[in-house]
């Protein structure tokens, strides 16, 4: 039986001002199927999906559900019509149960019978295979089971259209199969299922068609068996890109950080890491593997001198010397001028190591603004600055006095990471310097990291992608509730070897 | 069931729409389009009282700029809304909302009506210097306790800063009536300063004038070109950037609030030093609250509030005459000032986003 189309979309357009975010876009989503959604960043998939579920209203074009011309003006609309979003950020109310949170918004009697919605939660629960527990209350819960909730929220209401907007970038590789276990199971119901990733390994394992989005433009779609990573990554960056990352071997390593027994504790009082223990060196890459929230940030920030250190030791070598620089109770200002550099970027990107409102110049005096005498401060080196980082990383922008919030993700970690490289660091930290990021640039990212560690420097990056870790890195630490669960080689160690390590303890991890 | 569903469907009459694309010229005439219709709803309400609007508009306007008297009691109202929105300038820019340059005001002024009630004896510029340098730091005081409280326990500056107001009001009631009573009036108010506290007129109107567009250059290139500008933009933006800089944020927040304190205790020694020669529980009059809106009205941009300033200085000051010359009650100047604010602070809307209607053939 040929498969029926669920929903439609002709010649959809939408506009932000003047920038073009959809341009007559066509795209078919069928049931019983799985439709990876694939485009680099800032290429109209999230718009498009948000044009479906009710959030934005397109400018032109038309949107046919079950081959009927439907006018989709809220997302109480798109839920009527049975369809439904699963966001990147959870949208639960913390305080309440996984149940309480499933019927949120819903219309019903006057009395609320939670034995009920309980009983139904279970039903959908093992229809699909999930595994939630309805009383359970949000806080308590991990992302993969916030996800879970989220997922039934949608069913609950009776979608049977489902779209969701980069679900694993927080899962650990093994709920990122149960997802897709889950995932295969509503498709063999009958319902439609649209996911936007990144992740070309991802889209090959789970989809029977990918469409493909490039700039906005709909560039085409394909049969999933019919091809191949290469393939797809072409189509999406509009010419042929390698996908290889570089591995240069580690040239004569010099101990750079050594931090012993590092404990850390939060306001709450919960110990954020725990007797951590390890040692960066200069010419490699050192990976930090690890669920969200599992000390990535508190671990660098403290290196950094941003986070109060309950006990241990932090000590910097200098290159070439023989002496060790405690780094305890020196202020960041301090630990950067001994070239120790974090560029660091946190769960939003503009959080910390950039201000959005500002431009490009300012962007790079923020580190730099104190040099030169008297009270005025100098805009003509960063103008220089800003000018060659724009040409040499090829940043997208009108100019180097837009503010750097109406780039593009990409644009904005190339301006940061080549701010922090600019300084010619020793020791050169990133956090998630990819998240979110298309794969040409973050290739451009993965290359200047590795040009750093040629040049000597001690890289440390802390990363969510275990692909992308286990072929960049020399080296991989993996945390896990703060804890050092293990340090391993990354040119010998496996995926499933790091994503055990990521959830469990293992006794005498090795060296 | 579906189909009854989804026919009830139909696109939103209005639609808003975020635009980037407006040119600097287009927003002007939204703004200009903004004021002119404030004005034509004000005129609607004096027609309803039963005047020309046009006559009364012309009178605000002679009433506030025709006489040399005139322009002169504009530019003295004119001096302090200014100063006080340079004042608070910078506190916003570090999003430390400072609702308390009234008190800020009021402090300056107490310092140097202390130096002009009890040392008069002093020579005249000496004395002026010293007053000015009083009013600096005790207005700096009152903007610094608020801020070493936000500094070392992060309290909340709005709250803190609004109840200060109130508090050196009291104080200033409490000298009123007590210790700097003057003793040869039965009335609760404070003596006439001396010749030698008063501030020289140049152009007819107190030095003060020069001195505030002279601040108002002096901040904006504070705040767009030093080091410590650029601190307090990085600080206001998000102090855990400021922080990843190496900035020390507690210590910025201090010294901004030092410098927005002493600019309104200045505030307040023109007060009582040009225009009212003693110190009431008017000397400030709610200038610390208005400058909140001139500050916003300009982007925190110095040489624009130069602009909104006098406007509403001019509004201010025709009021009163259309009060006289009309008999139209002060408030319903008031209601148009109002008008013409709202007008404006609503057109920003138009000026960001647009209307989309329904245009397609909806059912």
């Amino acid at each position: 039986m040929e498969p029926v189309n669920a929903i439609e979309l002709r010649n959809i357009t939408k506009r932000f001002g003047n920038i073009v975010a959809n341009n007559k876009v066509n795209l078919d989503i069928r049931r019983g199927e799985i439709l990876s959604l694939l485009g680099e960043n800032g290429s109209g998939k999230t718009t498009l999906m948000n044009m479906i579920s009710g959030i934005y209203f397109p400018d032109e074009g038309q949107i046919f559900v079950n081959g009927e011309e439907v006018t989709i003006a809220s997302p109480k609309d798109a839920f009527d019509l049975g369809i439904g979003m699963i966001h990147q950020h959870f949208k639960l109310v913390d305080v309440l149960t996984a149940a309480e949170n499933i019927i949120l918004g819903l219309e019903g009697e006057g009395r609320l019978n939670k034995k009920s919605v309980s009983k139904k939660v279970r039903e959908i629960s093992s229809k699909y295979g999930f595994n939630i527990d309805p009383e359970k209350k949000i806080y308590d819960m991990s992302v993969s089971e916030k996800q879970t909730v989220e997922i039934v929220k949608v069913l609950y209401r009776g979608a049977d259209i489902l779209i969701l907007d980069e679900p694993t970038a927080v899962l650990t590789p093994q709920e990122t199969d149960k997802l897709f276990e889950v995932l295969k199971n509503m498709k063999n119901d009958g319902k439609a299922v649209v996911i936007i990733t990144h992740k070309l390994n991802e889209v090959m394992a789970i989809s029977d068609r990918v469409s493909v989005l490039r700039k906005g433009e709909y560039i085409a779609t394909v049969e999933t068996k019919d091809t191949d990573p290469q393939q797809l990554t072409d189509m999406m960056v509009g010419r042929a890109v390698s996908l290889d990352i570089d591995r240069p071997d580690v040239k004569d390593p010099e101990d750079r950080i050594i931090v012993k027994n590092l404990t850390c504790i939060n306001n709450e009082g919960v110990k954020t890491l725990d007797d951590v223990s390890f040692i960066a060196r200069g010419g490699e890459i050192l990976g930090i593997a690890g669920i969200s929230g599992s000390g990535q940030r508190e671990l660098l920030e403290s290196i950094a001198g941003m986070e109060r250190v309950k006990s241990g030791e932090v000590y910097y070598v200098p290159p070439k010397e023989d002496k060790k620089v405690s780094l305890i109770g020196k202020t960041p200002l301090e630990i950067r001028n001994l070239g120790v550099s974090l560029s660091f970027v946190p769960e939003d990107r503009l959080g910390m190591g950039l201000v959005g409102s500002m431009d490009l110049v300012d962007n790079m005096m923020l580190r730099s603004y104190r040099k030169g005498k008297g009270p005025m401060a100098d805009r003509k080196a960063p103008k220089k600055l800003a000018e060659t980082i724009v040409e040499r990383l090829e940043v997208v922008t009108p100019g180097v006095f837009t503010p750097v919030k109406n780039l593009s993700g990409g644009n904005v970690q190339k301006v940061l990471v080549g701010r922090e490289i600019s300084s010619s660091p020793t020791v050169l930290m990133a956090a998630y310097a990819v998240r979110g990021l298309d794969i040409n640039s973050s290739y451009t990212i993965y290359r200047l990291l590795n040009e750093q560690k040629q040049q000597g420097v001690a890289v440390i990056y802390a990363g969510e992608d275990l692909d992308v870790l286990l072929q960049l890195c020399d080296r991989i630490l993996i945390l896990c509730g703060g804890k050092v669960s293990g340090i391993v080689d990354a040119r010998q160690t496996t995926k499933e070897e790091v994503g055990l390590l990521m959830t469990h303890l293992k006794a005498g991890a090795a060296e | 069931m579906k189909d009854e569903i989804v026919k009830k469907h139909k696109e939103p009459f209005v639609r808003i729409a975020k635009r980037t694309d407006i040119s600097p010229r287009r927003a002007w005439i939204v703004r200009i389009v903004a004021i002119l219709l404030a004005l034509f709803v004000g005129g609607v309400i004096i027609s309803s009282l039963g005047h020309n609007p046009f006559s009364v508009y012309g009178e605000l306007l002679k009433g506030s700029l025709a006489s040399p008297t005139a322009r002169r009691e504009t530019i003295k109202t004119f001096v302090p809304l200014l100063g006080a929105a340079i004042a608070i300038a910078p506190a916003f820019k570090m999003k430390f909302w400072n609702i308390g340059a009234e008190g800020q005001i009021l402090a300056g002024a107490i310092g140097a009506s202390y130096f002009a009630l009890f040392h008069s004896d002093i020579p005249h510029v000496p004395l002026l210097i010293i007053m000015f340098i009083a009013a600096a730091v005790c207005g700096a005081i009152v903007g610094v306790i608020p801020a070493l409280f936000k500094a070392r326990w992060e309290t909340n500056e709005t709250l803190f800063t609004l109840m200060l107001n109130y508090i050196i009001l009291g104080i200033v009631k409490y000298l009123m009536n007590g210790p700097w009573k003057d003793p040869t009036s039965g009335f609760p108010k404070i003596a006439m300063f001396e010749a030698s506290a008063k501030l020289p007129k140049v152009l007819g109107v107190h030095i003060g004038w020069i001195i505030v567009l002279v601040f108002a250059v002096l901040m904006f290139f504070y705040m767009t070109r030093s080091k410590q500008g650029y601190e307090i933009a990085v600080v206001g933006e998000s102090e855990k950037t400021a922080k990843y800089a190496g900035m020390n944020v507690s210590k910025i927040i201090i010294r901004t609030m030092i410098i927005s304190g002493a600019i309104a205790g200045i505030v307040g020694f023109f007060s009582v030093a040009g225009a009212n020669y003693t110190l009431n529980e008017n000397t400030a009059g709610g200038v610390g609250f208005t400058a909140i809106t001139v500050a916003w009205l300009a982007k925190l941009n110095p040489f624009v509030m130069i602009g909104i300033s006098f406007g509403l200085s001019i509004l201010t000051k025709g009021s009163n005459t259309i009060q006289t010359a009309f008999k139209i009650p002060k408030s319903v100047a008031e209601i148009i000032t109002g008008m013409i604010l709202l007008f404006i602070l609503g057109c920003e809307f138009f000026i960001n986003y647009r209307l989309v209607f329904r245009s397609r053939k909806g059912e």
